[in-house]
Order: C-alpha cells, then structure tokens, then sequence
C-alpha cells in the first residue's frame, strides 16, 4: 500500500491534515459552524460538545479528537461563559505540536464579529498545518481502523459483519490496531469472546465490561435493539449481537479499552463504550454517532460502518466506510453505500472477497 | 447460494430468507420440504421443524431465544412467538417482548 500520510510529533501517521474547529458549548455551535462553511474548504471539519457543564468525559475525547492524527490544526470557539475548559484543551493541543487558537465569542464582539476572526484563525492554522508538514508513507501497520454496526437487520450478520470481519483478520495479520465495539450488542457473545482473549486478565475485563452493559440496558429497561432491527428480521437482543459480534474476524483479543483510550499495541481491541455505574442521562449518550466519535477518540483513522437497514452517519475528521448488508438498500441508497457485501448472498462474491 | 432459505449453522431449527417467500410457496433446503405458512419478508427467518413453547431457538448455532408460543414448521419465528431469554426489545408502539 502506497499511501502518504502526515507525521505527527507523537509519532503516530494522520491520512488528513484537517483542520477542526471546536464548538466548546452549543451556543458557540451556530458561529463555529458558520466559520466552517465560509472557510470552504473540505479539510475544514466542524466538531464540539453542546453540554454546558464540567464533564471529564467530553473533556477526555475533544483531547483525543482534537489531537488525532488526522488533524494538523486547531481553532476554538468559546462562547465565554460555558463550563467547558477551554484553557485546558488549548494547552494540550498547543503540547501536541500543533497550531492552535481560540476565538471567545463574548470578547470578540459578538456573532458576525467572532465568524470574521474564526476565518482569520483558520487561515493561519492551516498555513501553519500545511507549512509545517512533515509527509511520509503510511503502511496497514500505522493504522487504526474501527468498526461499528447500525441500522441492522436479519442480513447484517450474514454479509456485511463476517465480511468485515475477514477485512479485520487480515488488517490485525498486517500489524494494524483493529477496534470493534458496542459491548451492548455483545450480550450473549461474552462466552465466546473470553475464549478469544489473550490472557486470563483480558477474559476477565471482557466479561465484567459485557457484564457492566447489561446491568445498564436492564436498567434502561430495553436491549440496543431498535424497532428497525425487528423490521428487518432480528427477535432478540442476543440475535443481534450474534450477528453484530461477526465483525469482530477471528483473532485473539488483546485487551478492553475506554473511549479517548489509545490501543497499546497492534491487534483486536473491544472498546467498552458502556458508562460505569448507574445509567444517567446527559453525556455519554450511546447512539452510532457517540460511538464513531469515541472511536477516533481512540486513533480511529477510518471506521468500517455495516448496515442493513440503511444508515446516512458520516463523520468529520476520520472517513466512516458504509459496507450495506442488504441487497434492497444498496439498490434504495447507493448513493451513500460505498461497499456492497448483499453480493455475498446473491452469489455474487464471496465473504473473503468482500473483505479484501 | 441463490436459494430463497439459508440455513446459517447445521444445528439451528431456524433458516434466514433471502427474498421475500409467500404463504403456500413450497421450498426445499438441505433435503428438508417446507410449505412456507405464511407472507415473510426477506431477512426474517422461518421454522424449520415444529418448535413448541418453551423451545430454545437457534441460528448461527448459537440461542437468540425461546419459543412463547408453538409454530408450524415452515412459520414464521419473530416477536410475536418468541423473546429474548436476556433482556425485552422495544417496538415503535411500546409493547415490547410479550413475558
């Protein structure tokens, strides 16, 4: 594989040099994301956590985002009075090697203000990013890739899961760190999975992270199991995950991780998305799009998505593939479908095709 | 695999559709005749021997369930004859799995 990347000075290889621009509060959200349209430019992504409230975790994973190996550069937007801790996060990124800079709506004179020196930071940043660019080659062993189910129905599990499991056998045998996740949707698998872990501890912290998600859904009182799963054939919690769980390729799991937790090594990483302790509302909140933005948050350079029923989640930052299970919703929505694996049931490739 | 029924592991009592099978239709599959029941669409899954209440339902081997009422072979095995043995599913108009 022939690729050019960017270094960055944590030695880790971006596949972009974006530049990100961060709403720290939803009601910096409206400027940030005008600042991202008038730059028009597509290396130009908007990201931010609308919460107005100290919260380690949103602090945690807009460190790790803004910090992935994608982005080259960094401007905030702060509306001055939120909770978030703008400081904190600016001396990361700053620490990180990278431009940074932080417009304050309330300082700068308000909306129309704070847009005009939003595009101004933007232009510096990316000078900066481009200027500063260090490109090498990017190999299978530099990447992380993640993957992430939604919208699944009664053929999720037969093509598009085992076929992006195939894909995650031979990126782990080519030293990639692979991520596969929802451990909501691994209820009934966790039997299974202890016998893939790579040491005892490993088989432990599976099965207390597997643990951890029931007790969870029970307490919300329903499974990761949408009315759509039903529609499209699925009964059961358990038959979801047997089927969600087929994305995980057959390799040895290497350990648990947390969201904004970075894999220590090459290999298979289940990444436990599942808050500890009692279910609460407010952040995190479990849905496909959290759970891609905490696999970046991980180093996810790209994210394999495979859908049945047909999902639309795109993402800044970090490209999600959509890998289409269901030979009726590649043909409705080929526009948003980039890989069709219903062809494994048709007859017309088979799994390991797909997954090359 | 072009067959209108998959069957995904030797051991399981159900099979997947692979397109949309009408009641009446008669299908073969690993020997097996089924007179399918009723209309199901692609992606559901029908019974391929009798299961009674209480039967414990398996595909790609493995349980994703059991029986909460009987069905003929060549029935249809969704929400309304069977549950999840870990935890109910909620449906758009809130009724869950029946207990």
């Amino acid at each position: 594989m022939s690729l050019q990347g960017w270094r960055r000075a944590d030695g880790r290889k971006g596949i972009r040099n974006v530049i990100a621009v961060v709403y720290l509060v939803e009601c910096a959200h409206h400027v940030a994301r005008r600042i991202v349209d008038r730059a028009d430019d597509p290396q130009v992504h908007l990201i931010g956590f609308p919460g107005c409230y100290p919260n380690d975790y949103a602090l945690a994973m807009m460190k790790a985002l803004t910090t992935h190996p994608n982005v080259g550069g960094v401007v905030l937007l702060s509306l001055g009075c939120e909770g978030f801790n703008r400081e904190a996060l600016s001396s990361h990124v700053a620490a990180s090697g990278r431009p940074v800079e932080t417009v304050v709506i309330q300082q700068a004179g308000g909306t129309r203000a704070a847009i005009a020196a939003g595009l101004d930071a933007v232009a510096r940043v990316r000078a900066l990013a481009d200027s500063e660019a260090i490109r090498v080659p990017v190999a299978l062993s530099d990447l992380v890739i993640g993957t992430i189910c939604g919208g699944s129905d009664g053929f999720s599990g037969i093509t598009a899961n085992p076929a992006v499991g195939r894909a995650f056998d031979s990126l782990v045998d080519a030293g990639a760190a692979c991520i596969f996740e929802e451990t909501g949707e691994m209820i009934g698998c966790e039997g299974h999975m202890a016998t893939r872990a790579a040491s005892p501890e490993v088989a432990a912290a599976i099965e207390a992270s597997i643990a951890q998600a029931e007790d969870y859904y029970r307490a919300m009182g329903y499974g990761s199991f949408a009315p759509g799963n039903a529609e499209g054939g699925l009964s059961s919690q358990e038959e979801k995950s047997a089927g969600a769980y087929a994305k995980s390729g057959a390799r040895p799991i290497q350990g648990v991780i947390l969201p904004a937790e970075q894999p220590p090594g090459p290999g298979l990483y289940l990444l436990d998305v599942v808050p500890p302790g009692a279910p609460k509302f407010g952040f995190p909140n479990i849905v496909d799009n959290a759970e891609i933005g905490e696999l970046m948050a991980c180093g996810a350079h790209i994210t394999l998505f495979t859908t049945g029923r047909g999902s639309v989640v795109g993402s800044a930052i970090a490209p999600v593939i959509k890998v289409c299970a269901n030979p009726e919703t590649a043909a409705r929505m080929a526009d948003d479908m980039d890989v069709d694996a219903s062809r494994i049931l048709e007859g017309r490739a088979t799994l390991d095709k797909v997954g090359d | 695999m072009s067959s209108a029924l998959i069957r995904l592991s030797p051991t399981d009592n159900v099979a997947v559709c692979c397109r949309s099978v009408a009641a009446g239709e008669s299908l073969t599959i690993e020997g097996l005749e089924l007179v399918v029941q009723r209309d199901v669409a692609l992606g559901h899954k029908l019974a391929l021997v009798p299961l009674k209440l209480g039967d414990v339902v398996l595909k790609y081997g493995v349980p994703i369930g059991s029986m909460t009422a009987p069905a003929a072979a060549g029935d249809w095995v969704h929400m309304h004859n069977m549950k999840s043995d870990y935890m109910p599913a909620h449906l758009r108009d809130a009724t869950g799995d029946r207990a």
